[in-house]
C-alpha cells in the first residue's frame, strides 16, 4: 500500500468519530436533582399581591417549573412556545429568577402569561436549591412531586416534540 | 440599516471569494494569463468587503443596537466602550467573522508581498486561500449570521460574558487567530506546490517567513490566553490542558516542527514531502481546533452556544479541505526524499529527530484531547482527560527536544563528528548537572523534576552561548550577525527561561485557603497577610467588594493587595479579580472567595515563584520569531520587488 495514504486514512477515521460525536451532547450530564423530590419553597406570586405558591399545591399533577427572568433574551425566545403549550393545557409554573428591576408583572401583562402562576425568587435562593445555573431552565415534575427531567436552555418546538411531550404523556399515565 | 449593509457586504465578499478562487486556479492549470491576473484584485476587493462587514458589526455593538441578536446576547448598555468593541468577537458569530476577516487580511498581504513570485504560483496560493474564504463566509451566512435581527428588540442586552471583560482578552483572540489563520498561507503554498509539481527550495524559502510570522502571533496569542487565565480565573493556574487550550497548542507544536523542517528543506533540499505534510497538518489542526470549539463535540470552559447544524457544516468543510489536501498529498507528493545525502550524525539528522519527537508530543496531546470523544462515540461512557495524563506523557517527550536544542545549532549540515561535539559540550553537561543539584537544594527541597528542568535550562543557555562565540570567532560582531541567527538563538534561549519558570512554579508554589475576619493575619511562604476589610465600589457595569490586604515579607518590606469580588449587573454572575504583586522571583497572588459572615471572607493566598519567567519567555520567543521573519534575505526580496 502507498505509505502516503496513511495520513488520509488517519484523518478519515478521525472524521468518522467526529461525525458520531456530533450526534452526542457532552453537556448532557445528568442533573443530581433528577429522581429526587422537588425542593419545597413558598414564594409570593408575581402580579397577585398577598398570594403565595408552593410546589406541594401541584401534587397529583404532572407539571413543569420554568425558571426565567425578564432580562433573559432566550426566555423571550421561548415565550412563544410556552404560550402554545399553555393553550394545549400544559401546566407551567414560572420561577421569576432574580428580577431586581421588578419588570415581570408588567411584561407578562403585555406579552401574556403562559403560567398557572409565577413566583418571585428575588434573591435567587430557590434557584440555588434547584441547582439553577442560568435561565431558562425547565424542570419536569411528576404527580408524586419528583423531578424527572431538566431542560437546560430554551424549549424550542423540537425540544418539545422530541423530548418533553413524550415524557409528559408517559408521566400522565 | 447598518447591519443590513454588513450582511450585504458579506454576501458580496462571498461572491468575490468565489471569483478569487475559481478563475485563478483555472488560469494556473490552463495558462490563461487573464484569469491569473484576477487573483490579486479579487483578493483585495474581498478583503475590503469583509472589512466593511466587520465595521458594520462593530458599529452595531458601539451603538448598542440590541435589535441585532448578536449584540443583544453579548453586549450591555453599561458595558464600557472598549469591551463593546471586543464583544464583537466575543460571540460565536463574531469570532467566526473575525476568522474570515483575518483570513482575508492574510490573503491581501500575500497579494501585496508576492511580486517576485511566479504568477501561476501566486494565483494558486490566492485561489486556495479564496476557497477557504468561501467556506468560512458561507458558514457565516448560512449557519451563523452575525447580523440576524431580534424583533422586537429587547430593552437591554445580556452583557458580554464577564470572564471576557479583561484586558488580556482584548488582544488574545486577534493574536490567536492571526496565528491560526496565518498557517493558511503556508498551507496554500504547500498545496500550490503540490498542484504545480514544483516542490523545490524556492517554495521552502517563500514559505519560511510566513510560517514564522504566523507562529510568532500564535505564540503571543497562547501566552496572552495563559496570562488571562492566571489573572481572571482566580485559581492561580496558568495552563489547564483544557480542550480549547490544546486546540491552540497543537497547531503551535506542528508549526514549531514545520519551522525546523522548512529550514532543512530550504538549505538542503531534503524532507520535502515531510515538510509538505507538516504544512498541511499545521493548518488542518487550526481548522480542527475551530471545529472542536465551535461544534460543541467537546465541552470546555469556552462554552459558546452549540448547534449541530454548525458542527455538521464545519465537519463537511473539514472533510473537503483536509481530506482533499491529504488525497492530493497521497497522489502528488514526491516519491524521492531528495537527492542530497547526509550523515547519521548531522544537523539534518538532529532536526529530523526534533521533528519526530515534536510530532509524537503533538500526537499525545491530540490523543488526550480526543480520547473522551472516542469513548463517548463508542458508547463507553463519559470521561475527561485531565492534567495528570498530559503531564505524564507530554512532559517526558519534551525532554529530548530540549536536550537536542543545545546540540543542533552547533552541529554542521551534511555530517559532523560526534566525538567533537561531546568534547565541546562536556563542560556544559557538567555545569548543568551541578546546577540541577544545587538549585533545588538551595531552594530548600530537592525535587527531581525541578532538577531536570534547571539542568536542561542551563544546558540550553550554554549551547546558545557557544553558538554566539562560534560566530564571533569568525570575525563578525554581534550586531552584524544575521537576524535569522539572532531569532533562532533568542527563541531557544526563551525556552530556558520558560523551563525555569515552569519547573520552579510547579515545584515550589504554595497555597492556603483561609477564613479571615477584619484584622486577622495568615502566614504563607514567609509572608504575613493582614486582612483590613472590604469596601464596596461601583464599576461601570458591576458592583464589587474590594478587599484590602497588607502583606509583609520576611525582610520587612510591605505592600498592599486589592483583590475584588465582582457581581455583574446584567447576569448576576460573580467574578473574582485577583490581587497580584508581581516580582522577578515570585508573585504574591490573592483571590477573594465568599463572604460567609458580614466582613468575614474566605480568601485564597498563593505564592508563585518564578511564574513571571513564563510570560517573559513568551515575549522573548515572539521577539525571536519577529527577528527571524525580518531577516535580511527576506527584506532583500521585498526591496527587489519595490525597484522592479
Amino acid at each position: 500500500m502507498n505509505k502516503r495514504l496513511i495520513p488520509l486514512i488517519v484523518f478519515l477515521v478521525l472524521a468518522v468519530f467526529f461525525a458520531i460525536g456530533l450526534t452526542k451532547n457532552p453537556r448532557e450530564v445528568p442533573s443530581p436533582f433528577i429522581d429526587k423530590p422537588a425542593p419545597a419553597f413558598r414564594l409570593p406570586e408575581v402580579g397577585n399581591p398577598g398570594k403565595t405558591f408552593g410546589p406541594e399545591e401541584m401534587r397529583g399533577q404532572v407539571w413543569m417549573l420554568n425558571v426565567w427572568a425578564p432580562w433573559c433574551v432566550s426566555c423571550r425566545q421561548e415565550h412563544g412556545v410556552l404560550m402554545q403549550l399553555q393553550a394545549q393545557g400544559v401546566k407551567l409554573v414560572g420561577l421569576n429568577w432574580k428580577d431586581k428591576e421588578r419588570e415581570a408583572a408588567a411584561l407578562l401583562a403585555r406579552l401574556g402569561s403562559p403560567y398557572l402562576s409565577t413566583v418571585d425568587d428575588l434573591d435567587g435562593r430557590v434557584g440555588i436549591d434547584y441547582g439553577v445555573t442560568g435561565t431558562p431552565e425547565t424542570f419536569v415534575i411528576d404527580k408524586g412531586g419528583i423531578i424527572r427531567f431538566k431542560q437546560t436552555g430554551p424549549i424550542s418546538e423540537e425540544v418539545w416534540k422530541e423530548k418533553l411531550e413524550p415524557m409528559l404523556k408517559e408521566l400522565a399515565r | 440599516m447598518i447591519p443590513e449593509i454588513g450582511h450585504f457586504a458579506l454576501i458580496l465578499a462571498l461572491l468575490l471569494a468565489l471569483v478569487q478562487s475559481v478563475l485563478p486556479l483555472i488560469g494556473a492549470q490552463t495558462g490563461n494569463a487573464r484569469f491569473l491576473a484576477v487573483a490579486r484584485p479579487a483578493a483585495q476587493a474581498q478583503f475590503l468587503f469583509v472589512v466593511l462587514a466587520y465595521a458594520c458589526l462593530v458599529t452595531a455593538f458601539l451603538q448598542n443596537d440590541f435589535s441585532v441578536r448578536n449584540v443583544a446576547l453579548n453586549s450591555f448598555s453599561q458595558l464600557p466602550a472598549v469591551y463593546r468593541f471586543t464583544a464583537s468577537w466575543g460571540s460565536h458569530e463574531g469570532s467566526m467573522l473575525l476568522w474570515a476577516l483575518i483570513l482575508a487580511f492574510w490573503t491581501m498581504a500575500v497579494s501585496v508581498l508576492s511580486r517576485r513570485l511566479p504568477e501561476d504560483m501566486v494565483a494558486r496560493v490566492i485561489g486556495i486561500m479564496g476557497l477557504i474564504s468561501v467556506g468560512f463566509i458561507a458558514f457565516l451566512l448560512f449557519t451563523s449570521n452575525p447580523f440576524d435581527r431580534l424583533l422586537p428588540a429587547p430593552p437591554d442586552g445580556r452583557d458580554l460574558n464577564p470572564l471576557l471583560q479583561d484586558p488580556g482578552m482584548v488582544l488574545h483572540p486577534p493574536m490567536l487567530y492571526m496565528g491560526y489563520v496565518g498557517f493558511s498561507v503556508t498551507f496554500a503554498f504547500a498545496i500550490a506546490a503540490l498542484l504545480s509539481g514544483k516542490l523545490d527550495a524556492a517554495w521552502a524559502r517563500w514559505s519560511r517567513p510566513w510560517t514564522t510570522v504566523a507562529w510568532t502571533f500564535l505564540t503571543m496569542g497562547i501566552a496572552l490566553g495563559s496570562w488571562w487565565a492566571y489573572i481572571e480565573l482566580g485559581w492561580g493556574g496558568w495552563w489547564f490542558w483544557d480542550p480549547t487550550e490544546n486546540a491552540s497548542f497543537m497547531p503551535w507544536l506542528a508549526g514549531t516542527a514545520l519551522i525546523h523542517s522548512l529550514a532543512v528543506t530550504e538549505k538542503r533540499g531534503v524532507f520535502k514531502s515531510w515538510t509538505v505534510l507538516l504544512a498541511i497538518t499545521a493548518f488542518s489542526l487550526s481548522l480542527l481546533g475551530t471545529f472542536l470549539v465551535r461544534s460543541g463535540v467537546l465541552s470546555s470552559v469556552h462554552a459558546f452556544a452549540t448547534d449541530p447544524a454548525r458542527g455538521a457544516f464545519i465537519l463537511g468543510f473539514l472533510a473537503l479541505v483536509i481530506g482533499g489536501s491529504l488525497l492530493l498529498y497521497a497522489l502528488r507528493a514526491p516519491t524521492m526524499l531528495g537527492s542530497a545525502r547526509f550523515a547519521a550524525y548531522s544537523r539534518e539528522s538532529l532536526l529530523l529527530a526534533n521533528n519526530v519527537v515534536l510530532v509524537s508530543a503533538l500526537g499525545s496531546v491530540l490523543l488526550g484531547t480526543l480520547y473522551p470523544l472516542f469513548l463517548d462515540a463508542l458508547g463507553m461512557g463519559k470521561i475527561s482527560v485531565g492534567a495528570p495524563y498530559f503531564n505524564a506523557v507530554f512532559v517526558p517527550l519534551m525532554v529530548p527536544v530540549l536536550f537536542l536544542m543545545a546540540v543542533g545549532p552547533l552541529t554542521r549540515w551534511k555530517g559532523a563528528s560526534l566525538p567533537d561535539i561531546v568534547v565541546r559540550l562536556r563542560l556544559a553537561f557538567a555545569v548543568a548537572v551541578v546546577a540541577a543539584v544545587a538549585v533545588p537544594l538551595a531552594a530548600g527541597e530537592f525535587k527531581p523534576w525541578v532538577a531536570l528542568g534547571v539542568g536542561l535550562a542551563v544546558w540550553i543557555v550554554y549551547g546558545v552561548a557557544l553558538g554566539f562565540t562560534d560566530r564571533l570567532k569568525h570575525g563578525s560582531n554581534l550586531l552584524a550577525l544575521p537576524r535569522g541567527f539572532w531569532g533562532m538563538q533568542l527563541a531557544h534561549l526563551s525556552m530556558a527561561f520558560g523551563i525555569v519558570g515552569i519547573a520552579l512554579v510547579s515545584g515550589y508554589e504554595s497555597q492556603r485557603n483561609v477564613k479571615m475576619a477584619v484584622g486577622d493575619t495568615a502566614q504563607l511562604a514567609g509572608y504575613t497577610f493582614t486582612f483590613k476589610g472590604t469596601e464596596a465600589y461601583e464599576g461601570p457595569n458591576f458592583h464589587a467588594a474590594r478587599g484590602h490586604l497588607v502583606v509583609k515579607s520576611a525582610s520587612g518590606s510591605e505592600f498592599t493587595l486589592r483583590p475584588e469580588k465582582r457581581l455583574y449587573n446584567a447576569g448576576g454572575m460573580p467574578m473574582t479579580e485577583a490581587g497580584i504583586n508581581y516580582g522577578v522571583l515570585r508573585d504574591i497572588y490573592v483571590a477573594m472567595g465568599e463572604e460567609i459572615e458580614p466582613q468575614v471572607w474566605t480568601i485564597s493566598l498563593f505564592y508563585k515563584p518564578f511564574i513571571d519567567w513564563l510570560w517573559f519567555a513568551a515575549a522573548l520567543m515572539a521577539l525571536g520569531g519577529a527577528l527571524a521573519a525580518s531577516d535580511r534575505r527576506y527584506r532583500i526580496a521585498l526591496k527587489d520587488k519595490a525597484t522592479a
